[in-house]
């Protein structure tokens, strides 16, 4: 390794440190507020880029497994009083949904578009599902699900086993924002090892690896349900900062993390999560012009980059960089030989 | 006995219903292959059109029938012309185009008309059936399914340009090299498609009212129809929404209607599991 190659990962991490540390002191508890919910959205982006874009799963019901993680957190914890067993659950719920699914869908050797659409399906059926549920006849322990509106007292996260200490809206800062780093880092460490090559191997081409006598229906089984537990545990983080309702299953929720994955560059994982965070910026600072909607600039968006830039911003970056081939800055650990 | 009726009234209508909101779909993908997320914004846009020339007067029947159709499918084929076409081929760009359209249709509309419910009333009233009372719109929504049926079939089984476009479906090179223009075909085959969903969204308009974000609750359906169906367009719709719509009604009334979805869902997953290439895929093999 180069030194170069070793300095820019520990810039990295250093740069992001200060950044979780110092956001707190400088901003106000709004913008806080924000960040924290922008973070909980990136980990949701992050297991999307994952499962789609270097496994080839194309799975448009992400936010199922976001937002039965949430709910699972909600009931839970109020049922429990304490949220450390309900975080527990709620990790649980979705990785087990998403692994039952999971085995219906590749075991039916359901692929591309059709995985799109059944798993878009589930989403909905889940939004609807969970919008039907007002008045007192559903509940679950003492946690009503109250329909359209939701879990509006989903309580905050507290210490482990100490539900005297909640935890204040910075404290849930730096928790998301650990959380999305060390889910960065865990995803880059897994796509090193050689399972990480086998997801790759079979986004490439899945009959080839199968002849090469691996099975690609448990790989993408456990890269699906890896990416549910990460969307599971986004989900609980969002719970802490807004609160659980069925918008978390709703069609625009499911299309934003497409778009940021789209935009920032299907088989990357920084440029989804840029965007993630970039464009929910943007569509903040819209929501605030009263006429225009944010669907409609979403779909405009959408629409754009599928017309105009299909592969995302990050890798068309790339190119224009290799293309010139720009000798310094920032030129390190890309282009390793294949292992 | 009363309550059989009911029971049988209720099937039959979910079958109809299911079979127009579904039709659109299966003909723009079954025969094009393209998966149009936007289908639940086609029938949205459908109903609005019924709500708007109702209110301007004209009679409800010309509107849900003939424009709603006329305006979808003329809008289906300025999307074809505009987005689609440079697509062919990229199945999971057309998806997310298609998405892309189906959330820039519910922006605009929210913006033009606003995030409220309008509606029309269900016109022809009811009829009592011993203790009951039967809407006698249903029978017209089972009339309205039947004859879209029987009319595509019979398009497709013995028009000149029902075997064109069965040809392009099943070989467009081959259809190309025979000297078929397969871009008019498509262009065609999706302004017709756009138009089966603007009829869905004019017949259930009145049933149901209109709003911008209606269309999320038909293309699950939908979508869980086609692929249950399998290959053949209208052979796999009619198999596929009769299993569903029984299981449906059939779970709605045994318990409510939420649990009613999540059984087709259920029943939709296992007959996936069961004949990954849907009904048309093992059974009535070769049919249309």
């Amino acid at each position: 390794m180069t030194f170069r190659g070793s300095i820019i990962p520990v810039l990295c991490v250093i740069a992001a440190a200060a950044t979780i540390v110092i956001l707190p002191q400088v901003v106000e508890l709004f913008t806080i507020i924000n960040a924290t919910i922008y973070a909980s959205m990136a980990i949701l982006t992050l297991s999307l880029a994952l499962v789609w874009g270097y496994c080839g799963i194309i799975c448009f019901g992400q936010t199922a497994f976001f937002g039965l993680g949430g709910y699972a957190y909600a009931v839970a914890a109020i049922n429990f009083g304490d949220s450390t067993p309900a975080i527990a659950l709620a990790l649980l719920v979705p990785t087990l949904f998403a692994g039952l699914l999971g085995y219906f869908i590749f075991w039916g050797r359901v692929t591309d578009v059709y995985l799109g659409v059944i798993t878009l399906t589930v989403t909905l059926i889940l939004y609807k599902l969970f919008n039907a549920t007002a008045g007192d006849a559903y509940h679950i322990g003492k946690a009503a699900l109250g329909g359209f509106n939701g879990i509006p007292a989903t309580p905050l996260m507290n210490l482990p086993w100490d539900r005297k200490t909640t935890l204040e809206p910075e404290d849930i800062w730096y928790v998301a924002a650990t959380l999305l780093c060390l889910a960065y880092a865990f995803v880059r460490w897994l796509l090193s090892t050689s399972f990480g090559h086998l997801m790759v191997a079979i986004r490439e081409n899945e009959h080839r690896t199968e002849l090469l006598g691996y099975d690609p229906r448990r790989i993408k089984l456990a890269a699906f349900t890896l990416g549910g537990a990460m969307a599971g545990a986004s989900g609980i983080l969002f719970a802490n900062c807004v609160f659980v309702s069925p918008t978390m299953f709703s069609l625009l929720y499911t299309a934003q993390v497409i778009v940021w994955v789209i935009i920032g560059g299907l088989g990357t994982l920084v440029g989804p999560v840029f965007a993630c965070f970039l464009l929910q910026m943007i569509t903040a600072e819209l929501g605030r012009l009263n006429w225009l909607n944010p669907n409609f600039v979403l779909g405009i968006i959408l629409i754009a980059f599928v017309l105009l830039m299909p592969s995302g911003i990050l890798p068309t970056l790339q190119r224009i960089y290799d293309k010139f081939s720009w000798p310094i800055l920032l030129r390190t650990e890309r282009r390793r030989p294949a292992q | 006995m009363d309550l059989a009726a009911i029971v049988l009234d209720q099937i039959l209508t979910s079958i109809a219903s299911l079979i127009l909101i579904s039709i659109g779909l299966a003909v723009i993908f079954g025969m094009m292959r393209v998966i149009n997320l936007a289908h639940g914004e086609f029938i949205m846009l459908g109903g609005y059109t019924v709500i708007t020339s109702v209110n301007a007067g004209i009679n409800l029947w010309f509107a849900s029938l003939i424009l709603a159709p006329l305006v979808v499918g003329a809008f289906g084929f300025i999307i074809e012309r505009t987005i689609i076409r440079f697509l062919y081929g990229r199945m999971i760009d057309t998806m997310l185009a298609t998405w892309g359209l189906s959330l820039a249709m519910v922006g605009a509309v929210t913006m033009i008309f606003g995030n409220t419910t309008s509606g029309v009333s269900t016109p022809l009233g009811s009829m009592a059936f011993g203790r009951y009372e039967l809407s006698n719109y249903n029978f017209a929504l089972m009339g309205v399914a039947i004859v879209t049926i029987v009319v595509l079939w019979s398009a497709l089984r013995f028009t000149r340009f029902g075997i064109i476009a069965r040809a392009t479906m099943q070989n467009a090179q081959m259809a190309g090299s025979l000297g078929v223009n397969s871009a008019h075909v498509y262009a065609i085959t999706f302004t017709i498609g756009a138009a089966l969903s603007g009829l869905a969204g004019g017949m259930i308009a009145p049933l149901s009212g209109v709003l911008p974000s209606m269309g999320v609750q038909y293309v699950a359906k939908a979508f869980i129809t086609v692929i249950s169906g399998g290959s053949a367009v209208v052979a796999g719709t009619l198999s596929a929404s009769t299993l569903l719509g029984t299981l449906d009604t059939g779970t709605t009334f045994l318990t409510t209607p939420v649990f009613g979805e999540v059984s087709l869902l259920i029943g939709a997953v296992l007959l996936v599991r069961a004949m990954p290439q849907g009904i048309t895929g093992r059974l009535f093999k070769g049919s249309t």
